[in-house]
């Protein structure tokens, strides 16, 4: 317990620590100045100038905090980020594999693969409303496409890059094909899944916001609160309550640091040997 | 029972290195790049017998095509003519250009082949899970043993990324062991070591054979190393590849760091020096053309 206090103790005064909550408070601090310019020194800033104070934020989030309707915009994004990323894990990285073992499979399915990936996610938008039942599936699919081509391409790459040696190596060990698939292939190809896992988590949050926004928010039941926190940001913009903007763009910077947090973490489980690099 | 030391180059007998199996016996090989388009000769009409259980030094220039010549016994090039033999069975050679790689040839790699992925245990015990030869836990059983014996208790649960290089050279000559090879197929793993290192490791790899009498196929380009751990010196030349001169080393086995400051040791440094160097030249002469 003691024990886990010093660490806990070292780690809020660590050097780095400090620094990180000096460059926060900096932020905030120069923010705060900037957005009360006209009042305190008669004349506003550019653009900072015009954006509500992060006091002003703050009182307005204490105010959301309380409501149903703000943490469900919350809960829908994160939900259409998870269920496009994983479906995008899940397709991609078969795919990725099949592409980089099967030469066969690669000369059929690149071409294809090459002209689709150019195409930004949002130009889907319009496209995938038609294709689609329902609009949540329509915006759920654009958030796939975000992160889908990402994964296939790190996929491709980092097993298309791992050493010829360990291949002739294994093979002269005894190992069979599929051995050397499980063996040799998945474990080596699981750093670049993971970066392509990171690299696809953020487009994911990108992508997500644009398209609740275009979109007008999908299936909600209460009003906007169906929407998601693009669709928050865009309703507070059109209400006019720039406050909530400013929430729900800070909502957003903390929902996909907690992604890409958490796929950090998964990535150091899964990778242990690059722990010591 | 050791050899005199003699200062004829002739065949001495061979007490120590008396194995079983794994002579190589390679006949004519020849090996060119790219035969439609620029055809780039890497091996010329080269032959060379290795005696089982003979350590054989193959020394020539960096790019001279040694490196092909590995690659053609242990399976993973073909070769245009000629044959290869492991015990009086072909490996390679007419109607059958490239050899299928095995455990009875183990490479060690020059920057090593060892799985990041896998555990240095893990790694060890790979080829006899993978040939089937043991349950997991008898492989696992097994290589503790083994890398116990080797001195390299302690590193079983690190990764190959988490030991210094030397030791990591020493587990994945542990590794290789463990599938019991005819041959060990080495393509110049000290270069990336310091020179102190080198030695250390010179000194664990005779243990090792000691231990184990298996054929070495050695490449390097370093004489000292070859004249220190050969039985046999095969100086090559720079490409295309072929035996330039073909030399016993008749310092007795075992070895040790001794060696190197016998006065044999500086007799054959200078028989052998003279004709390395001028390959060397010629390599370096090629490559400013080139470059």
């Amino acid at each position: 317990m003691s024990n886990a206090m010093v660490k806990f103790r070292k780690a809020v005064l660590s050097r780095s620590t400090r620094r990180a909550l000096t460059s926060l408070l900096v932020f905030v601090l120069l923010w705060e100045l900037g957005s009360r310019s006209k009042a305190w020194f008669g004349v506003a800033m550019p653009w900072v100038g015009n954006i509500p104070a992060p006091s002003a934020v703050l009182a307005a989030w204490s105010k959301l905090v309380g409501d149903l309707g703000y943490w469900q915009s919350w809960y829908m994004s994160t939900l259409r980020v998870l269920a496009g990323f994983i479906a995008a894990m899940l397709i991609g990285i078969p795919l990725g594999l099949m592409m980089a073992v099967s030469r066969t499979f690669n000369d059929i399915t690149f071409p294809t693969f090459e002209v689709l990936r150019p195409i930004p996610p949002l130009a889907w938008v319009p496209a995938s409303i038609l294709f689609w039942p329902t609009q949540e599936l329509s915006i759920t699919f654009v958030t796939f496409l975000g992160a889908f081509f990402t994964v296939v391409i790190n996929v491709v790459g980092g097993a298309k890059s791992i050493d010829i040696r360990y291949f002739q190596s294994a093979q002269a060990m005894g190992a069979s094909q599929w051995d050397i698939f499980r063996r040799i292939v998945l474990p080596g190809t699981l750093p670049s899944i993971v970066v392509g896992a990171s690299v696809g988590m953020g487009i994911t949050w990108n992508v997500v916001v644009a398209a609740e926004m275009i979109s007008g928010g999908g299936g909600g039941q209460s009003g906007g609160s169906g929407g998601g926190l693009g669709y928050f940001i865009w309703n507070s913009y059109v209400g006019g309550s720039y406050e909530q903007i400013v929430v729900g763009m800070i909502s957003i910077g903390i929902a996909g640091y907690l992604c890409s947090e958490g796929l950090r973490r998964a990535g150091i489980l899964f990778t242990p040997w690059l722990r010591s690099r | 029972m050791m050899d005199a030391p003699s200062a004829s180059l002739q065949r001495p007998r061979r007490p120590t290195h008396a194995a079983s199996q794994g002579a190589i016996r390679i006949e004519d090989v020849v090996k060119i790049y790219d035969p439609e388009g620029a055809a780039v000769m890497a091996v010329d009409h080269c032959s060379l017998d290795i005696a089982a259980g003979e350590i054989c030094m193959i020394v020539g220039p960096s790019g001279c095509g040694k490196t092909t010549l590995l690659n053609a016994i242990a399976g993973f090039h073909s070769i245009t003519s000629g044959s290869i033999y492991l015990d009086g069975e072909m490996l390679c050679g007419p109607g059958r250009p490239q050899a299928a790689p095995g455990a009875d040839r183990i490479v060690v790699f020059q920057n090593g082949a060892l799985f990041p992925w896998k555990t240095n245990l893990e790694n060890v015990a790979f080829g006899p899970i993978m040939q089937g030869k043991m349950k997991p836990r008898e492989a696992y059983e097994k290589a503790r043993d083994v890398m116990a014996d080797a001195g390299l208790s302690g590193t079983e649960h690190s990764f190959p990324g988490e030991i210094s290089s030397g030791v990591r050279r020493r587990v994945e000559i542990v590794r290789a062991l463990m599938n019991q090879p005819k041959v060990l197929l080495f393509d110049e793993p000290y270069r990336a070591l310091d020179s102190l290192t080198k030695s250390v490791m010179h000194e664990a790899l005779l243990e090792i054979y000691y231990k184990n009498k298996v054929t070495i196929f050695f490449i390097t380009h370093d004489l000292e190393e070859a004249i220190f751990l050969g039985h046999k010196l095969a100086i090559m030349t720079t490409r295309p590849c072929r035996p330039k001169k073909i030399l016993e080393i008749d310092i007795p086995h075992p070895r040790d760091y001794s060696a190197l400051t016998s006065p044999r040791f500086r007799e054959l440094m200078e028989e052998t020096a003279d004709a390395v160097h001028e390959e060397a030249r010629k390599a370096f002469e090629l490559g400013e053309k080139e470059g």
